[in-house]
């Protein structure tokens, strides 16, 4: 489902961000990625959603070759991912129906459709009688659901999630990754970047530790390295 | 494109305007500002062209023939005046109504001594009047090569001071419109640098779920020309008040500038400033918009 063969990612100064790296995520799996800011994680989620290009190396999602897509192919590209943010990225002027609404408009689906998938997403997500509020009336854990249920709305095989619970208690952290956890028994392959120890231990997932741009571990069952 | 799609592209346009009533209202008031001046502007020289136009109607050049021009030559040779490019219309003047005219002129009641006599009875001619004066010229030296013509009368200064004059309004405007535009667009950009702070984020967001360049611009583009719609009716409104208590103003108070001068009236200058205005803010909401978010789009 998603392939990295030597991945390489320099900018013009220091040291490249990611460096040779290579990995294989099948399809349902749930990944933890895991390291220290400057490990390369969000260089990894930017070449994913096609935001940044790989200096070198090859980048295959869902059969295509990521790097090899013209500039028109990218929004289709992306909307087989669903991502949801640390700080969230809500419209702000839009109410929470909207701002999941949204996602649905622009692979243009029939407004009826809109108005049976929007409120079942956001019941799955435990938000069903906020659909009303706008987002600065809404916590910051609600705020993320929000995000995940526009996410998910298109049914992407897909979730990225970088940092979902860096801005949020811990009550509220477990119940976004309880949440992930119950799309991914769904079928959705989940991917998290996350520096939350706790939950990566106590989730027994699959766990890529990265540091100075390469992979250091990679367990099925793993935990949080501290020291590396 | 789906329907519904469209709609709420256009649906959206509509509400962002009052989303960000802050920036709409200043974008709306960059566009007003400028076409008011526009639009001033464009009243001002229209007139003045008019009041040339009909002051170039009035000059005519006058051709007397030899002598023992037949009847049927004259004639011959007003059409030949006639089919020239430069020429407006001819006017055939008999040697009695040039009499009547000298008369009525020059003699007053001091005619009357000469009875039915008409001393100047080989003075029929043609009033030639232009098209343009600046060609006057060349339409002199045409006539007077034609055979059975014995003099052309020309006035070189009228000609001369009313093409100067049009030249002049020509320059004038073209300047002021360059300084017009320049101002416009240095304005317009300082309101769409502001324009995208508030909007980089929104884009950002769209693109990364997916959202095609196309429907991320859309709404911004249809705001963006609603805006200047909006902002060149509000202009076009003013001036439109403003123009007739003007010209009545002038008329009333100054009797004698009225006599001489005929102005446009406002529905005249209407015909084409409306079109055009609303062309410009129009083309600039569009221009304006559709930079803004395709510095952004490329995410």
């Amino acid at each position: 489902m998603i392939t990295l063969q030597n991945v390489v990612k320099a900018y013009s100064t220091g040291a490249p961000a990611l460096n040779d790296i290579s990995l294989q995520i099948d399809a349902g799996e749930f990944v933890f990625i895991v390291g220290d800011s400057g490990s390369g994680k969000s260089t990894l989620i930017k070449l994913l959603l096609r935001e940044l290009l790989p200096t070198s190396g090859k980048i295959v999602v869902n059969d295509m070759d990521v790097a090899a897509l013209r500039h028109r192919q990218i929004p289709k590209y992306r909307r087989s991912l669903g991502v949801v943010f640390q700080d969230f990225r809500l419209l702000k002027d839009r109410n929470v129906y909207e701002n999941v609404a949204f996602a649905q408009r622009i692979v243009q689906t029939p407004n009826k459709q809109i108005k049976k998938n929007v409120p079942s997403i956001l019941s799955t997500v435990g938000l069903a009688g906020k659909y009303k509020a706008r987002p600065r009336q809404l916590s910051g854990g609600e705020q993320q659901r929000v995000a995940l249920a526009r996410a998910l709305v298109n049914n992407p095989p897909i979730l990225l999630a970088d940092e979902p619970t860096g801005n949020l208690d811990p009550k509220n952290s477990w119940e976004i990754m309880k949440l992930l956890e119950e799309i991914n028994a769904r079928g959705t392959t989940v991917l998290v970047v996350t520096h939350n120890r706790e939950i990566v231990n106590a989730m027994k997932k699959r766990v890529i530790t990265m540091n100075k741009g390469v992979i250091v571990s990679d367990e099925k069952e793993g935990t949080y390295i501290d020291e590396i | 494109m789906r329907f519904s799609t469209l709609v709420y592209t256009i649906k959206q346009g509509i509400v962002n305007i009052f989303r960000n009533k802050w920036y709409s209202l200043a974008s709306m008031a960059t566009i007003s500002a400028c076409l008011f001046m526009f639009g001033i502007f464009y009243a001002v020289v229209a007139n003045f062209q008019y009041i040339v136009k009909e002051a170039q109607e009035g000059v005519a050049v006058t051709v007397f023939f030899n002598e023992d021009t037949t009847d049927e030559r004259i004639s011959e040779i007003g059409e030949m005046i006639e089919k020239r490019a430069e020429v407006s219309h001819v006017n055939f003047v008999s040697s009695d109504e040039a009499w009547e005219n000298f008369k009525d002129v020059y003699l007053g009641e001091y005619a009357d001594g000469f009875g039915d006599d008409n001393p100047i009875k080989d003075s029929e001619n043609y009033e030639v009047y232009l098209n343009d004066v600046s060609m006057q010229e060349n339409l002199v030296t045409y006539i007077e090569s034609i055979s059975g013509v014995r003099k052309v009368n020309r006035s070189e200064i009228t000609a001369n001071t009313l093409s100067g004059m049009n030249r002049l309004i020509g320059y004038v405007s073209v300047g002021i419109i360059a300084i017009l535009l320049a101002v416009s667009v240095f304005l317009i950009s300082n309101t769409v640098t502001i324009g995208i702070s508030v909007r980089k984020e929104e884009i950002n967001i769209m693109k990364y779920i997916g959202a095609t360049d196309f429907f991320v611009r859309a709404p911004f583009v249809i705001e963006g020309m609603l805006i200047g719609a909006i902002g060149s009716l509000i202009p076009l409104t003013i001036i439109y008040f403003i123009y007739n208590s003007v010209i009545s103003y002038v008329s009333t108070r100054f009797q004698m500038l009225s006599q001489l001068l005929k102005f446009l009236s406002v529905e005249q200058v209407f015909q084409i400033l409306i079109p055009v205005s609303l062309m410009i803010g129009i083309g600039i909401g569009f221009i304006g918009s559709f930079s803004t978010v395709r510095k952004h789009i490329r995410v």
